[in-house]
């Protein structure tokens, strides 16, 4: 997948689960300064992306994933 | 063979509500933020009362409901996490203050699972034969384990108690506390943890979060599965009180439409082994749920520990 295509995902699980607009959702933004998405809220993203990618997101790597972009490259590197 | 079922529900609060308001005078936090997060408006907490004072008030209470008297009463189990003392347990002062004499009297200790695994270990004993009417008692004094000045825990916690009778089944008559499904996640035991001589209530808030939402659902449908009865025909489902987000997530999954979703938790806070039985008592109470419905009981907390039945409501 390309960086592009786990944004995208990542958007659409934002917008399910914290309903976060698919249009703000950029590498650069912070989950919880810029998309204003809680603690509890990051962990059920967490959870819906390891079914979407298909990857292991462990507890204590939630805390390192700040921006989307720290997201995308995490997936990336395990997919 | 005998089974058996919960034929009473009682339960006990103390006077004292503490709201989010009076918690924002202690640390930086607020009402919303405390609303958003875990679901709770207000709490109660206890000025003078012990967790056996709780625990007596509301057994008694139960007691009262069931028809039956002290002499009847041949074993007491109390689940709690907060008792102060190592000896006697709460169940033998529980004894004493209701003048049951010569019962079998031990506490359970799986913190917020407590009351499903204490009323699993006497429906067993009922079936065993070693009980007839048992008294099954969750019972927390958070309130003395919490840390005032850390805003992650101390807008969580709270006191309180909630009981039930168990009296065995007649042989003609159906089991009404359907096979318990109990477990643990002991390499996640550092997510929930009371440690040390001075204890305060400690937890990792994500990694309890994620496995409640994810663990537990899968769980309580081998409950329902094991008692024979299909989630659409729940009247109800009382979980753990940990979180509204946690038991709204837990309720998604379950698929219960038909099911009144206890949430106790938001006048009541986090009552650990009481939440249950609290919540449970109070929807009797309130006849929200007609009696000998099928009800879906479920804990999860420290440790990790998970226990959960289908009951029919008393």
């Amino acid at each position: 997948m390309t960086r592009d295509e786990i944004t995208t995902g990542l958007a659409e699980i934002l917008e399910e689960v914290a309903g976060v607009n698919p249009d703000d959702v950029a590498e650069g933004k912070s989950f919880t300064d810029d998309l204003d998405v809680d603690s509890l809220s990051m962990v059920e993203v967490v959870v819906a992306a390891e079914e979407k990618f298909g990857v292991k997101i462990p507890d204590n790597e939630v805390q390192n994933l700040k921006t989307v972009g720290d997201a995308v490259s995490y997936i990336a590197a395990q997919s | 063979m005998t089974g058996s079922r919960i034929v009473s529900m009682g339960h006990y609060q103390p006077s004292r509500v503490v709201t989010n308001d009076d918690i924002a005078q202690l640390v930086d936090t607020n009402d919303e933020w405390i609303r958003d997060r875990v679901g709770i408006v207000s709490r109660r907490i206890a000025d003078s009362e012990t967790v056996a004072d709780m625990a007596a008030a509301a057994a008694g209470k139960a007691l009262a409901n069931s028809g039956l008297t002290a002499a009847d009463i041949d074993l007491v189990v109390v689940a709690t996490c907060t008792s102060i003392d190592r000896s006697p347990n709460v169940a033998c002062r529980v004894a004493a203050k209701l003048g049951i004499t010569a019962p079998g009297a031990f506490d359970v200790n799986t913190a917020c699972s407590g009351f499903a695994y204490a009323l699993g270990t006497v429906d067993h004993a009922i079936r065993a034969g070693a009980s007839r009417n048992a008294l099954v008692i969750g019972a927390e004094k958070l309130s003395d384990f919490t840390d005032w000045t850390d805003r992650s825990t101390c807008i969580i916690f709270a006191d309180g108690a909630g009981a039930a009778v168990v009296s065995a089944t007649a042989d003609d008559e159906p089991a009404g506390i359907g096979p318990v499904v109990w477990g643990s996640a002991p390499e996640k035991s550092d997510a929930v943890r009371i440690e040390g001589w001075r204890p305060y209530v400690q937890q990792e808030g994500q990694a309890v979060f994620r496995w409640a939402t994810t663990a537990i659902a899968p769980l309580a449908l081998q409950a329902c599965e094991r008692a024979g009865v299909h989630p659409s025909e729940l009247a109800a489902f009382v979980p753990h009180q940990a979180n509204t987000r946690i038991i709204d997530g837990i309720a998604k999954r379950l698929n219960i439409p038909n099911a009144i979703i206890a949430k106790d938790i938001v006048e009541s806070g986090n009552t650990s082994a009481a939440s249950v039985p609290l919540a449970l008592s109070k929807l009797v109470e309130r006849r929200e749920v007609p009696s000998g419905a099928p009800v879906l009981l479920f804990g999860f907390g420290g440790g990790l520990t998970y226990a959960g039945q289908v009951i029919r409501c008393p």
